[in-house]
């Protein structure tokens, strides 16, 4: 069982820095979700945790010892990737095996055999042990990948976007799995991702990344109702927050010079301002204040996303699947005046606390 | 799989075949030529219009591995209880000669065959695994001036080695390397390394380090990691590499040529001296270049699975 904390980490290759000054603090047990677009140093991160890359500035602990200095296999961490990670010459148990037969390690034959069943029946890849690797479906390959990583009962498993080389419907049920396999074990999770439908439905907290930096650090529900900019408000949500530039005058909030509509004031913010209203928050219904057209409607099965033009601007509303809507139609709108955000028109950075 | 073809593909099917069928003939004339003419009597070796069908004997191989001499006019042998082999010669004309207690001499070729062995076994698998390891190391660590390093290798290879025969020879005369089995295998271990190491070094490249650096986390040291997880995965590219350079240790002419002439002599070299002494016995020189051709060819027949895949250069591998 392991915190991990990490303290001022900035990793330079050459001229480019691909984290910077970066810190984090990783409760014992606890699934913490690194989240991020491309490039922004998620995986960097991990590895550094790993022991496979060393800081240029800055230091690891893991349970309150410094470890920068200690080789990967010190670390007593496990480590699943995307892919490549399993070696293909080799049966699945062999590969199950190989972590144990480490000269570190040095267990019995027999309490090796005890491990693998174990982990074979928790994956249920109890038929797939003596078939070779490349004869495998990508789900069963991720399987085997976390059934090497369980084996070895570690500190803390990193996990480094295990899921997103496969399909829709696997990624939701291994999505489940590994929640459910991280509260049966009481193991830290450090789990890379860029998909935030996955940090969202496993983190027990979650860490936005962007170009090297964390931006916010906080539950799924924080980082989702009370964004600290409009990069992590635009990231997180699908379908995506509507950002509307306007200006705010009082308790009525102008936005982008088509329509104006209240909201309930928190902080004492006048003038320009970016407003941000998730799409569930806009209601479409008649006798609502604004009027828009329909631009475009998407069926998602129990609700229907419909994109509503007003003037130039488009945004977005999610309304119920049972509510008939054309194309060009004139419908009526309003939003939950509780629910706007309002960012600076400039930097991007949340103006007030939103209500939970 | 298609069933309708057309008149014009088979036309087309048909010409490709035949063309396959006369690049074949043509290929493989020369090495039916060494291989019938090793097996043939000593007065069909030369005639015009070549002889096509003979009856096979092994006289010619009898003759290429023993010392013999020409029988004197009125020589009396005893061809009842001399050995089967023994009679091929005497039918030639020959005795073979023996030693003071009776034993039979040797011709040098078998010692020339060794020494090719010997040679090009021993300098195949130091070129293979210093380039192997060197390969890693550029391809997984940071060097400093890697691509200046790489060109540098490679450049030993762009002068035609013969360039620097008489400053070897010199250097080697005063290093007491001449004609030792040593000194040709530094020699063909120096010609073959550094392809070694450009070859090895892409397939090498080719392995995601995400093996290595899966085993290091799961507890093995980068050695461990090399040997257990790089090795068994780079086996094709080594096989690929093992067969280049063992061919050019093999074949190789010139330096044997100046390096050794007696106990260190190779094969290439050998064969060739024999025709300057009098009327050249073709058959002779025909059955020690067909079994010089073996080795190679047994070597790459055991490797060939592995030789298909290493030659696309990873091109086919992910
Ligand atoms: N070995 C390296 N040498 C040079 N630059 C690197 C190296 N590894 C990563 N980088 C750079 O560091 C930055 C962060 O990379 P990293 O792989 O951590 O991103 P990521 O968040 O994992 O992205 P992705 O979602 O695409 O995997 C990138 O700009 C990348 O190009
Ligand atoms: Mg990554």
């Amino acid at each position: 069982m392991a915190r991990i904390r990490l303290e001022n980490i900035t990793k330079s290759f050459g001229p480019h820095v691909a984290v910077d000054k970066l810190d984090l603090d990783v409760a014992d047990g606890e699934f913490f979700v690194l989240l991020g677009p491309t490039g922004a140093g998620k995986t960097t991160t991990l590895r550094m945790i790993a022991g496979l890359e060393k800081p240029t500035e800055g230091v690891i602990h893991i349970n309150q010892v410094n470890v920068n200095d200690w080789g990967p296999a010190e670390r007593d961490v496990a480590l699943v990737l995307q892919q490549y990670s399993l070696y293909p010459r080799l049966t699945v148990r062999d590969n199950l095996a190989f972590p144990l037969r480490s000269r570190i390690r040095k267990l019995s034959e027999a309490d090796i055999d005890k491990r693998i069943d174990y982990a074979s029946k928790t994956l249920r890849i109890t038929h797939l042990l003596d078939r070779k690797t490349d004869r495998l479906s990508g789900g069963e390959m991720q399987r085997v990948s976390i059934g090497r990583a369980i084996v070895r009962e570690p500190q803390v498993f990193l996990m480094d976007e295990p899921l997103s080389a496969l399909d829709a419907k696997l990624r939701e049920s291994l999505r489940s799995e590994l929640k459910d396999l991280q509260m049966r074990l009481g193991a830290t999770f450090i789990f890379v991702t860029h998909d935030q439908v996955e940090a969202m439905t496993m983190g027990d907290r979650i860490a936005v990344l962007n170009k090297g930096r964390i931006v916010q650090v906080g539950t799924p529900r924080d980082v989702y109702t009370n964004p600290r900019d409009t990069f992590v408000a635009s990231f997180v949500g699908s379908p995506a927050i509507n950002l509307l530039p306007g200006s705010l005058a009082g308790d009525v909030a102008s936005v982008a010079q088509a329509f104006q509509m209240p909201i309930t004031r928190s902080a004492a913010v006048e003038g320009p301002v970016t407003f941000g209203i998730r799409p569930e928050d806009v209601e479409v219904a008649a006798g609502a204040p604004n009027e828009a057209r329909i631009h475009d409607v998407e069926n998602h099965g129990i609700e229907k996303i419909v994109t509503l033009r007003v003037g130039d601007n488009l945004m977005r509303a999610a309304v119920p699947a049972r509510v008939e809507v054309k194309v060009e139609e004139a419908v009526r709108f309003s939003w939950n005046p509780d629910k706007v955000m309002l960012f600076d028109a400039k930097t991007g950075l949340n103006l007030r606390g939103q209500a939970a | 799989m298609a069933v309708v073809s057309s008149r014009g593909q088979r036309i087309g099917n048909l010409l490709a075949i035949a063309a396959v069928i006369v690049v074949t003939f043509i290929m493989l004339a020369p090495i039916y030529w060494i291989v019938s003419t090793s097996f043939k009597p000593r007065n069909l070796a030369t005639t015009n219009p070549p002889t096509i069908l003979f009856e096979p004997e092994v006289s010619p191989f009898v003759k290429l591995f023993t010392k013999r001499v020409q029988l004197k006019p009125k020589e009396v042998v005893d061809y009842e209880n001399a050995p089967w082999f023994e009679r091929l010669v005497f039918d030639g004309g020959e005795r073979i000669t023996r030693s003071g207690k009776g034993e039979i001499q040797l011709s040098g070729y078998p010692d020339r065959f060794i020494n090719s062995l010997i040679v090009a076994i021993t300098s195949t698998l130091l070129a293979v695994s210093m380039g192997t390891i060197t390969a890693y190391g550029f391809s997984r660590f940071k060097v400093k001036g890697e691509a200046d390093l790489l060109f540098f290798v490679l450049s030993t290879r762009m002068l035609p080695p013969i360039v620097v025969a008489i400053p070897m020879f010199l250097m080697y005369r005063a290093a007491g390397l001449n004609d030792s089995h040593l000194g040709l295998i530094i020699l063909y271990t120096a010609f073959n390394v550094s392809f070694a190491v450009w070859l090895m070094k892409g397939f090498i490249d080719e392995i995601p380090k995400e093996y290595e650096e899966a085993a290091l986390v799961d507890g093995y040291t980068r050695i461990q990691a090399f040997f257990k997880i790089v090795l068994p995965e780079a086996a094709t590219g080594i096989a690929a590499t093992a067969v280049f350079c063992f061919i050019t240790a093999w074949n190789e002419y010139a330096f044997a040529l100046i390096m050794t002439n007696r106990r260190a002599q190779t094969a290439p070299p050998f064969i060739p001296s024999q025709i300057g002494s009098g009327l050249p016995d073709w058959t002779v020189i025909a059955a020690g270049t067909f079994l010089f051709l073996l080795p190679v060819a047994i070597f790459t027949f055991l490797l060939r699975n592995h030789l298909l895949r290493g030659m696309s250069f990873g091109a086919i591998r992910k």
